[in-house]
Order: C-alpha cells, then sequence, then structure tokens
C-alpha cells in the first residue's frame, strides 16, 4: 500500500493555502489528520498532484467557549476536544462522542474540521455537528460564508464546501445548563465506523420536554438530523409513547445500506435500539 | 518525483535526509534512518505495530507522511531505553510480566505505553484497555500486557516518589 | 555459598530448569526494538519485488503488457508466467500433492492471484509500476460456494486436470473435486443409526478464517554469483523444509542453499507453505545477481496466502436414552479453494479431522470428506492447530451440545457420561488413533467445582426468568468444551510433508567453562523456544538455563527438523532436546566416574552434577565434568561434549482441556459480553508455566475473534469482503476479557519428559467453547445450531428468527 506521489505544501495562514488551492484546481487537496485522505492514496483511490498540509495555519486552531457559542478551529484534533475541560463542562456530548472515535493514535491526529468537511457518512462529527445544529466557517477567495451543518451535506463525500473553500472554524451554541445529552453507537470493535450511532440533546422545562435534536450516523449517505424524531419529543413529559414515537420518526428517516455491520433490516433495528438508549440516557440527565 | 529536505529529531539526534513528500514516515525511519524498531502490520492504522511518539502525540507511522512530520520530534522505543542502556521501566515490566511473545507489536505497544501512563500516571485496568486499543496483538491476548503497564506506572510512581 | 552448602533445591532454582517461569531471554532484544525481522534485513543493492494481482476471482488472462511497467526508471524486470515457463517454475508443487501456479498461466482462479511481479530499486518504484502493468482478463463464470461446484454442469475450474480424474489422494469424481477422504467403518455406523434410540442430525459450519499473524509473509533472496550459493531469509515456520522444497523444483543442489528464518512476528499455519512471492524473489535474484525482498501487505495476506477452516461438516450423532453415545457419523464438503495448498502430512488429505470423536468413548464411528475447487483463495492451512484439529473438535462439541438438546440432558452431565475412563488409557478410538494419556473426568469436575457450574445454571435460569418477565433484554449463556487435542507430528511411520519424515532435533555442544550451545529444527515465532528449551536442557544435564545458548532457523548451522508448527515443537524437537542432553549426561557419567576414580555405576545424578553413591561429600559438578572433556586424556572416552538427537515420535500426544465460558448476549443489538472465562488445560509436564499461561490467553483471544467475527467472506463475484483490519475481526484490548486458567497434569507416557504441547489447546478448546455459549443463551428457545461468526447481527438474527423482537 503506497501511495503516488505529490507536491508537498505546508502554508503557514489560510490566504496563502487559498492560493495554493486556486493555482492548482481539483488537482489540489487540503490534508489536516490525513487519517481518511491517506489511507485512500494508499489504495490509490485519491490521486491528488498538489497536498496543501494546514498543520501550520495557527488561525485554524484553537477553543473558546466564551458567550453562547464555542468556537473550534477545524484543526483541532479529537484527542483536544476530549482533553478540553472548559470544552467538556460547556458541551459534554462532544466529549462523549469523541472517546467514541476511532482509537487514541487516530483521535491524537484526526481533527474535527477533517471529521466533517470529508463528507464520510461513517465519520461521526457530522451527526453530532447537525444535533448540535452547529455552523461551518468556510473561507474562499471569496470571504468567508457560513453554512448550518443540518445543510452541509449533500451525499456521501459530497458537501456545500467549494473546492476552493477551506472550513476554517466551527460555531455551536452552547447548550443551556441542565440540556440532557448522549451519544450512542453500536460497533465492531474498536477503530470500527459504527454500525449505527446516534446524537441526542433533550431539554426540560416543567416536567416536560422543551426542546430536542436528534442526529443519526452512518445510517444513510449522509447523516441524518430527523427534525420529526425531535419533534415528537417536544412538548411530551418523555414518556414510553413519546420515545418510541420518536424512535419511530428516525428510523422512518433513516436509509442504512448493507454492508459486512449487516443488512438493513438489522441496522434498522439497531438503528432504533442505539436511539432509544441514546434518548432514555438524554433524559435521564436532562434537569 | 522530488525529494524534499527533511529535518527532524529522532530519539534525541538531530537527523536530516532528502526524501519523497510521499514517503511514509515509517517507511523514512525504517529504511532511511534504519530504526526498526517499529513495525508495519496492517497499513490502514488499525494495528498500531508501527507506533511512534510525534510531538508528544501518540502516531501510527503508517498513516503520516514524512513532509507532514518535518520539523518534529519523533521517539521510537529505541528511545525509551536508560541511557545506560539498560531497559527502561515499561520495557522491563514487559518482560517481567510476559507481557509479549512474538515481540511484533511490541515497540508499538510500549511506545504507547509509555505517552499513556505520561497522560494518566495512575490508571485503572479500564483506562489502560481503551488507552491501548489503537494496538493489537494476535499472541498474548493483552491480559499480561494490561499487567505489565499497571506494574509499570507503579514501579514510575515509585521511582518519582523515591525522587522526590 | 559455595557448592558444598547449597541445598539440592537451590541448585535445583539455580538451574532456572523445567517446571520454572523463567523469564524470556528473547525479550530483552523484542523490548528495545532490536527484534531482527524479515523486513529489517538491508542488503547493498537490495532490489524490491511486488505483485501485479487479479481483481477478478475467475477469468481468463488474455494479454499481459508490461511495456509501460518496465519503462518506469528504476525498474528492473517485470515477471510473467511466460518468463517462468522457460525455467520449469511458473507452477509448483503445493504441500498437498496439488501444484499452485506461480503467475497467472493462461488464467486466474481467485481474487488476488498473482499475475505479474515487478522488481524495482525501491518498493515505491515498484507499486508504482505495478500499477501500470496493463492485463487483458476474460471473465469468468464464478463458483465460491463448494456445493455449487460439485454439481454437474459447473465450470470447470482447474482446466490444468481437467479430466484427469486420478488425484493425489485417489479418485476424483468431478472436476472440481479433488479428493475423497475416508475413515472408520460405514456399515457398522450405519447399522448403529439406524438402531439408535436417539440420532441428532446437523450441518455444522466451521467458516473460513486466517491465521493473520501481526507481521505478514515475506522473504529475501541473495543469490551470490561468485560462490553459487543462495541465501533465502523469510517467515518460515519450517526453514529445512523450504530448502529442500527450493531445491527441488529450482535444481540448485541442496547445500548451496542456506535458508535463515530470522525472528518471525507470529506464524499460526500462514508461514509453513511456499508462496509465489519466494519463488519470484528467487529466480529474480538468480536473474539479477542482486538480493531481492518481497514483503506482502495486510491486504495481500488475507486474499492470497493461507486461509484456514472452511468445513461443512454434516454430522450424525447415536446414543441410547440415557444419553451413552453409540455412534458418530460425518460428512464433510472441505473447500480448498483454487489450489488445494494445505500443509498436512501426505496421507492426511483432511489432516486429523479422524480425531473428531473427540473426548468420548464413541465406539464406532464414520467419517469421509471431499475436497473441492472453487475460486477462492488457496490454502487449507492448520491455523494454530494441528491440521484440522479446530474443525474437528468443533464439529463434535457442538454436535454433543445438540445431542444435549435432543435428549434433554444437561451438556455437562452428557459429556461426563461419555468421557473416556482414566483407566481406559492408552485409549483405541473408533478413527484409528491411540490416545496415549488423560484424566478427563478429574479434569471436568476441577473445571466444573472451579466455576460453581451448579450455581451458574441457577443464576441463568433466574436471568431467563427475568427476560420472560421483561425485567432483562440479557440472556446468559454458559458455553462448555471438553477437547482432545492431537498433535506432536509425528511418527515417520504415517507422517511425512514431501516424503521428508516428520522427526525433529537438537544439538547441544558443551563448552570447557560448562556453558552450551543448543541448536534445533524448529523455529520460534513468540513461542519462547530460546527460553524454554533451554530449561529442559538445564534440567537434563544440570547447566544453568542461563548458561546456554538456543539457535534456531538457520538451515547451515541447525539439524534438520521439520519445524513449527501443529504445537510439535515440544512434543518432537523437545523430545529430541531431552534425548540430545540424555546422551551428554551418560558420556559426564562416564568422565565423572573416571575424575572419581570410581566406576560408572557407582555415580548418580544430582541436579547439577555426580555424586559417589553413598558419599554425596565426593562429587564433580557438570561444570567441571565439562572442563574435563575436553582437557583431558580419558581412557576409552573421546574428547569433547556434545550430542545430536533426530527424534522420531512413537505416537502424537493428546493434550485435552475443559473450559467454561460465560456471556450475556444482548438480544436487541446482538452484542455479547464475555462475563467470564474458565481454561483448564492438561499439556503434561509443564515445562514453563508462565509462558504456558500466555500461550492459552493468546490461543483463546484467536478463538474469541473466530467465534465471534473474523472471517474471510466473499461475495458471489468472488470478491474478498474482509481485506482490512477493519472488517477482518481482530479484538483490542477493549473486547478481550481477562481469562482464569487452570491446570492438571497427565504426563505424555511415551514423551521422554512427558511434555504434550499447549500453544494451540486454547484455540482448538476456545472456539467452540464461546460458539456453545452464544448457542447455550438461546437453548430454551429452541436454537439448535447457528453458523460462526457470531456477530453482532448473525446473534440478532438468531434472536430475530426466535421470534425474540416481539
Amino acid at each position: 500500500m503506497i501511495p503516488a506521489g505529490f507536491e508537498y505544501h505546508r502554508p503557514t495562514d489560510i490566504g496563502a493555502a487559498l492560493s495554493i488551492l486556486q493555482e492548482h484546481g481539483d488537482e489540489a487537496r487540503v490534508i489536516a489528520g490525513g487519517h481518511s485522505l491517506i489511507p485512500m492514496m494508499k489504495l490509490r483511490m485519491a490521486d491528488i498532484g498538489h497536498l496543501v498540509d494546514l498543520q501550520d495555519i495557527g488561525e485554524l486552531r484553537g477553543i473558546a467557549t466564551d458567550g453562547g457559542t464555542a468556537v473550534i478551529g477545524a484543526m483541532v484534533t479529537q484527542h483536544e476536544l476530549i482533553t478540553h475541560d472548559g470544552l467538556a463542562s460547556a458541551i459534554p456530548l462532544i466529549r462523549e462522542a469523541s472517546l467514541q472515535i476511532a482509537d487514541p493514535q487516530v483521535r491524537y491526529l484526526g481533527t474535527i474540521g477533517g471529521n466533517v468537511a470529508n463528507g464520510d457518512p461513517g465519520n461521526d462529527m457530522p451527526g453530532l455537528m447537525q444535533c448540535l445544529d452547529a455552523q461551518f466557517e468556510l473561507t474562499g477567495p471569496d470571504g468567508s460564508r457560513t453554512v448550518p451543518a443540518r445543510a452541509f451535506y449533500e451525499a456521501a463525500y459530497f458537501t456545500a464546501r467549494d473546492d476552493e473553500e477551506i472550513l476554517a472554524r466551527i460555531h455551536i451554541p452552547i447548550p443551556g445548563a441542565g440540556t440532557g445529552y448522549a451519544y450512542e453507537k453500536q460497533k465492531r470493535k474498536i477503530g470500527d465506523y459504527a454500525t449505527a450511532a446516534s446524537a441526542v440533546l433533550i431539554s426540560v422545562q416543567g416536567g416536560s420536554c422543551s426542546a430536542a435534536s436528534i442526529a443519526m450516523t452512518n445510517l444513510a449517505d449522509t447523516p441524518i438530523w430527523a427534525a420529526a424524531a425531535a419533534a415528537a419529543l417536544v412538548g411530551s413529559s418523555l414518556d414510553d409513547a413519546a420515545r418510541s414515537a420518536a424512535v419511530a420518526a428516525a428510523v422512518e428517516a433513516i436509509d442504512p445500506v448493507s454492508d459486512n455491520r449487516g443488512p438493513v433490516e438489522f441496522k434498522k433495528h439497531v438503528a432504533g435500539v442505539v436511539l432509544r438508549r441514546a434518548i432514555d440516557r438524554a433524559a435521564s440527565r436532562a434537569s | 518525483m522530488s525529494k524534499m529536505h527533511v529535518k527532524m529529531t529522532v530519539n534525541g539526534k538531530a537527523v536530516e535526509a532528502l526524501a519523497e513528500p510521499r514517503t511514509l514516515l515509517i517507511h523514512f525511519l525504517r529504511e532511511d534512518l534504519k530504526i526498526t524498531g517499529p513495525h508495519i502490520g496492517c497499513e490502514t492504522s488499525h494495528c498500531g505495530a508501527c507506533t511512534v511518539d510525534l510531538d508528544g502525540k501518540s502516531v501510527k507511522a503508517c498513516t503520516v507522511f514524512v513532509a507532514q512530520a518535518n520539523g518534529a520530534e519523533v521517539t521510537t522505543v529505541e528511545g525509551l531505553v536508560n541511557d545506560d542502556g539498560s531497559l527502561g521501566v515499561i520495557q522491563e515490566m514487559f518482560r517481567e510480566h510476559h507481557g509479549l511473545q512474538c515481540g511484533f507489536c511490541t515497540p508499538g505497544m510500549i511506545t504507547r505505553a509509555h505517552l499513556l501512563l505520561q497522560e494518566n500516571p495512575t490508571p485503572s485496568e479500564e483506562d489502560i484497555r481503551f488507552g491501548i486499543a489503537g494496538n493489537l496483538c494476535r499472541c498474548t491476548g493483552y491480559q499480561n500486557i494490561v499487567k505489565a503497564i499497571a506494574a509499570s506506572a507503579d514501579a514510575l510512581n515509585a521511582q518519582k516518589e523515591a525522587a522526590e | 555459598m559455595n557448592e558444598q552448602t547449597l541445598t539440592p533445591e537451590q541448585r535445583t532454582a539455580n538451574l532456572k530448569g523445567m517446571g520454572t517461569s523463567r523469564k524470556r531471554v528473547e525479550d530483552v532484544r523484542f523490548t528495545q526494538g532490536k527484534g531482527n525481522y524479515v523486513d529489517d534485513i538491508k542488503m547493498d543493492g537490495m532490489l524490491f519485488g511486488d505483485f501485479v494481482r487479479s481483481p477478478y476471482a475467475h477469468a481468463r488472462v488474455k494479454n499481459i503488457d508490461t511495456s509501460a511497467a518496465a519503462a518506469v526508471p528504476g525498474v528492473v524486470a517485470v515477471l510473467t508466467a511466460a518468463d517462468l515457463e522457460p525455467l520449469g517454475l511458473h507452477w509448483m508443487p503445493t504441500l498437498a500433492g496439488d501444484k499452485q501456479m506461480v503467475l497467472a498461466d493462461g488464467k486466474v482462479l481467485f481474487q488476488g492471484q498473482e499475475v505479474a511481479y515487478v522488481i524495482a530499486e525501491d518498493r515505491y518504484i515498484a507499486a508504482d509500476a505495478a500499477e501500470l502493468v496493463e492485463v487483458d482478463y476474460e471473465e469468468l463464470p464464478v463458483v465460491v460456494d463448494p456445493f455449487k461446484a460439485l454439481e454437474p454442469d459447473a465450470p470447470v475450474l482447474r482446466e490444468d486436470i481437467a479430466g484427469n480424474m486420478e488425484g493425489a489422494h485417489g479418485p476424483r469424481k468431478h472436476n472440481n473435486h479433488i479428493f475423497t477422504w475416508e475413515q472408520g467403518d460405514k456399515d457398522a455406523t450405519e447399522a448403529v443409526l439406524a438402531e439408535a434410540d436417539v440420532v441428532a442430525e446437523e450441518m455444522v459450519y466451521y467458516h473460513r478464517t486466517h491465521p493473520c499473524p501481526l507481521e505478514t509473509c515475506g522473504c529475501v533472496a541473495s543469490m551470490d554469483k561468485v560462490t553459487g550459493k543462495l541465501t533465502l531469509y523469510g517467515t518460515f515456520q519450517a526453514p529445512h523444509a523450504i530448502r529442500t522444497v527450493v531445491s527441488l523444483i529450482s535444481g540448485l543442489a541442496e547445500h548451496n542453499i542456506r535458508v535463515i528464518s530470522p525472528d518471525i512476528g507470529g506464524g499460526f499455519g500462514n508461514k509453513v507453505g511456499a508462496y509465489s512471492g519466494y519463488v519470484c524473489s528467487v529466480v529474480a535474484s538468480i536473474v539479477t545477481g542482486k538480493p531481492v525482498k518481497w514483503v506482502e501487505d495486510r491486504m495481500e495476506n488475507l486474499m492470497s496466502t493461507a486461509f484456514a477452516r472452511d468445513y461443512w461438516m454434516q454430522g450424525k450423532i447415536a446414543a441410547t436414552k440415557e444419553g451413552k453415545i453409540t455412534g458418530l457419523w460425518c460428512h464433510t464438503t472441505a473447500d480448498h479453494g483454487g489450489f488445494d495448498a494445505c500443509a498436512d502430512p501426505t496421507k492426511f488429505p483432511a489432516g486429523f479431522m479422524n480425531i473428531c470423536t473427540g473426548s468420548y468413548d464413541i465406539p464406532t464411528a464414520y467419517l469421509t470428506v471431499d475436497g473441492v475447487y472453487t475460486n477462492k483463495a488457496p490454502g487449507g492451512v492448520a491455523y494454530r492447530c494441528s491440521f484440522r484439529v479446530t474443525e474437528a473438535a468443533y464439529f463434535i462439541e457442538r454436535m454433543i451440545e445438540i445431542l444435549a438438546i435432543r435428549l434433554n440432558m444437561d451438556a455437562a452431565e452428557l459429556r461426563r457420561i461419555n468421557f473416556i475412563r482414566a483407566d481406559q488409557f492408552p485409549y483405541q478410538s473408533a478413527l484409528g488413533w491411540e490416545y496415549d494419556s488423560g484424566d478427563y473426568h478429574t479434569a471436568w469436575d476441577k473445571a466444573m467445582k472451579a466455576v460453581g457450574y451448579d450455581g451458574l445454571r441457577a443464576e441463568q435460569a433466574q436471568q431467563l426468568a427475568d427476560f420472560n418477565a421483561g425485567k432483562t433484554r440479557k440472556l446468559m449463556g454458559i458455553g462448555l468444551t471438553h477437547f482432545t487435542e492431537i498433535v506432536g507430528a509425528g511418527p515417520v511411520k504415517n507422517c511425512d510433508i514431501l516424503g521428508l519424515g516428520m522427526f525433529d532435533s537438537c544439538e547441544i555442544r558443551i563448552h570447557p567453562t560448562g556453558s552450551a550451545i543448543a541448536r534445533l529444527g524448529t523455529i520460534s515465532q513468540g513461542q519462547g523456544h530460546a527460553t524454554t528449551f533451554a530449561q529442559i536442557i538445564a534440567s537434563e544435564i544440570g547447566i544453568p538455563a542461563d548458561d546456554i545458548t538456543l539457535e534456531e532457523g538457520d538451515t547451515d548451522t541447525a539439524p534438520y527438523g521439520l519445524g513449527t508448527y501443529g504445537s510439535r515443537s515440544t512434543p518432537v524437537a523437545g523430545a529430541a532436546t531431552a534425548m540430545a542432553g540424555r546422551k551428554i549426561r551418560a558420556k559426564a557419567q562416564m568422565i565423572a566416574a573416571y575424575l572419581l576414580e570410581v566406576h560408572d555405576d557407582d555415580v548418580e545424578f544430582d541436579v547439577d552434577r555426580f555424586v559417589v553413591t553413598g558419599a554425596p561429600e565426593r562429587f564433580k559438578t557438570m561444570k567441571e565434568i565439562a572442563f574435563a572433556a575436553y582437557n583431558q586424556a580419558i581412557p576409552g572416552i573421546e574428547p569433547g561434549l556434545e550430542a545430536v538427537s533426530y527424534y522420531d515420535p512413537p505416537n502424537m500426544t493428546y493434550p485435552f482441556g475443559a473450559y467454561v465460558c460465560v456471556l450475556d448476549i444482548d438480544v436487541d443489538t446482538g452484542e455479547a459480553d464475555i462475563r467470564s472465562f474458565y481454561a483448564l488445560d492438561d499439556c503434561g509436564t509443564r515445562i514453563n508455566p508462565m509462558i504456558i499461561e500466555g500461550q492459552v490467553h493468546g490461543g483463546l483471544t484467536e478463538a474469541l475473534a473466530i467465534a465471534m467475527g473474523q472471517e474471510i467472506a466473499y461475495d458471489d463475484m468472488g470478491n474478498v469482503k474482509t481485506g482490512t483490519l477493519m472488517d477482518f475481526f481482530w479484538p483490542t484490548a477493549w473486547e478481550t476479557p481477562n481469562y482464569q486458567t487452570d491446570w492438571t497434569t497427565t504426563p505424555s507416557p511415551h514423551h521422554p519428559i512427558g511434555a504434550k504441547g499447549v500453544g494451540e489447546s486454547p484455540n482448538v478448546g476456545g472456539v467452540p467453547c464461546f460458539s456453545n455459549a452464544v448457542h447455550d443463551a438461546f437453548r430454551s428457545f429452541g436454537l439448535t445450531q447457528s453458523h460462526m461468526p457470531h456477530d453482532h447481527w448473525r446473534i440478532w438474527k438468531t434472536a430475530n428468527g426466535l421470534g425474540l423482537h416481539g
């Protein structure tokens, strides 16, 4: 498994990176942690003339949790997400989910930006970001724009990002105090993608669910933000019927494919089980 | 394909070489620098036999281009030997607790354990198992590896206490 | 303390001999990254070989255009079958009496088959050039199902032997049929089945899997044109056999070939056979005059070298209504892939599958095995087992469980009433083996007591009641296994590979100062031979193990041996080691008697010395004796102190064990959580308990992997679906449980030190134990058989089929 050759670039600011992308067009690709891209290159399934390494661009790093929004640089690694105490107390769902991604070595290099921008349906961050209603800040030759995570994914490996844009930062509204959360993932072993995974946020006021958000991972060619599932919870007392209705709505929304993890029928069933457990855990944490 | 000038510090020594950017760090270490402790097991970043420490991160050197590691500080299992050439604590504990058989996963496993214990000097069994889940071993069933790492933690903590 | 004042116990302890958990000498190198594996070898001017492989499972190769690849700067040559044909090396013999294409000769028979071999200055250039080799394929109909392969209108896979109905193991009954192997008494067994109170019948499938050692296969071939000598370094579990094979197929004189197995990163049967990479590298080195390295990558390893199992075992087991087994019948359909590349002893095309009567006193049995060609990778190797013993153990341990269901009996009790009794050994089995020793009841009772079997069953019943009452969605399963292995191949009278008798060897030289070097015909792949064989010598001749160097794997220096697989090192080479030690001890006795001025019969061995009988203060230590052997002219005794032994074992050894697994199954997700695993092994005399325990942990983990998910799966087009470690289930430390190990000791009566071998037992016994636990969880819902691997979706499917999802 030997990759083909390429020219290597390591710009130190976004502007320089953008001009390399502009110069080489679709021959150029940015690389963050590389744990999706490099295996593809080693299998010679990705042919890249110019590799633009973003590691030296300081403005793509850092985590800020002031005010009501967490701002996370695209080059922040999963390891940094896990070990950042401020983020963990602001949005504990991110730590819970990040710990379920890949393995320790991959998490040291794997970045949130690479994970969300690659558009791989197996990645965990896209669904998580949809659940959290994150906004993706994209910087291109014409300046910056923001795309909601819930509108970013078009198909497997196809996203709203233009080839000449770089994902710079991710803005995540910090859920209110007492918001219940859970990331539930079934996989065959550590290092595997999800057979089914589900991210859930639940807010409760006066004994009933005031807000909810549900996203499903690796159960379609994009992450699935299941608005109808969340709607089934909102306004309910989170009773069994409401939870079952939410599960039914989410299972209706997914469209898994058969693979080594199992056939469609199994995945749909497991998706429902995983989601139900996530709802139960999130509800138990909501106050 | 043109070569680039690569500089890095490996096991405390500055090294320089010309290499194609696509050269995988594991091949650079093994072929160019003849540091053959880290091994190649799966090539898809699942097995961890190629684990090295890169700027304080455990990474799988089969999934890092040498260009990405340019300027970095790299430590391999060879760098964990004591200055006098004797085995480091973790290496000794792997031997003591029969934490290896064929030895192929061992360099990656020990290098990973080294950073794990720096980050968490008092790990539970669960912490250890979770912390080495990026390293596959076909021979030992992990039980004695876990034991060896736990014993390493105790020994390192005792060393620290004695030094204080 | 001096030689006089040490007690015999202290002197014994100083030897670190048999029975001690001596720390491994290998580990000092391995823990600091100073192992020397094949890919660590670098030689001046070394070239690198890489294969172009077939993307199709069955296709005609109409044309191969290597011109673009050959034009890449740094490419030295590109080999195809046409280049090898004039040398007669485009095909090679397999160990199973078949032949195999080295490079595609007109067609390909499995995905990943070697089509061309690119030789370049480094591996990057070789990989770039391999991309540029253009192969024109014409796809042919693919057969991946061995039953369909035997249908009358199935496509002929092996056109090279089409119409030739006499195979290496007797008549072939179809162009895709390889052999029929028949054992036992057909008529008597059918009669027993016809008259039995109860007959349970089931198809038991042991899926295709792979040994997948962490280090893949590879070699460095180096032809010295000046001396005419070929040195071949490689990941060889049988270096001497490889030397002979290379000599036979290349025509090079055997003394001009030196095969070296350096450190090996795990073998498990993957590294017994000969692969195209070895042949092509040797040819490339002869042609270029330069060293040539070939190391396969993980996908190549999983797709092309040495799969294991893939046995469809139709079974019938007959019993009285009280549960006494009266007969066993088995017909196996064995999928060998495109070529029969098993590594079995010649006379055993289905290995020792006829150990399938297991630990039970079954008076009548009949076994047939039909080998079949399909469009899958060739092989059928003994993956961490002795030649189809895992298949046999899985078969009988499933059939016992299925019979228990039919009889509505407890499976532990059913085993107990059918065990061969201790007083029946040596025991002649219905399928032709003579079990050397065993005490199954003692082992079983110890295991049942250790796990608190009755309490477990009560707990299981409670959990089942809770499940039925809707209080839990988890079912508890209790897996039982009592396995009997057959290892240590083997007696030369009935075991050979390519005509080479399966003896093994050890040579020991004592140096004048009393230290020693020993060399063996085996090769360690993680078993710790350098540690344990020195312990045998230490105990046999009284030299501390720390003073003994052990070498293996260099055919220029080591005595001839058949290598390490099938748990044969301890039973065969371990015996040779003890016997060589005894030859030295006999000579040492004469020297001691001379030095002590007494008759030979008046001195006796005492730990590390010979003492004058009745006068313990008069003695000569082995150190003194060794020096005397080199410095004194002793009448009637040659100088020096060394010996070699070639040991032809009189029988196999029969290790056994009793295993219990407890797990919980989540019926909604199909996940299984191993709660506990108890493993009692009886491997006869225990040489190094620490190493035995390590072997058991490792073998059980491979068993866990196999039972719960590890497979080589193909789609209908013959595409490998499990070519990376993402999909080929290899558990991490997180999914792997802790194991509780235990033992009994029933020495082998025919082995010089009573040892039986242990490395493979946990894999042989572990797979049925995990599988039985899964089945047991569903027993009360009517499940009799569901095929492995028990991954999440298959367990879920079982639960779903039993109506457990509402």
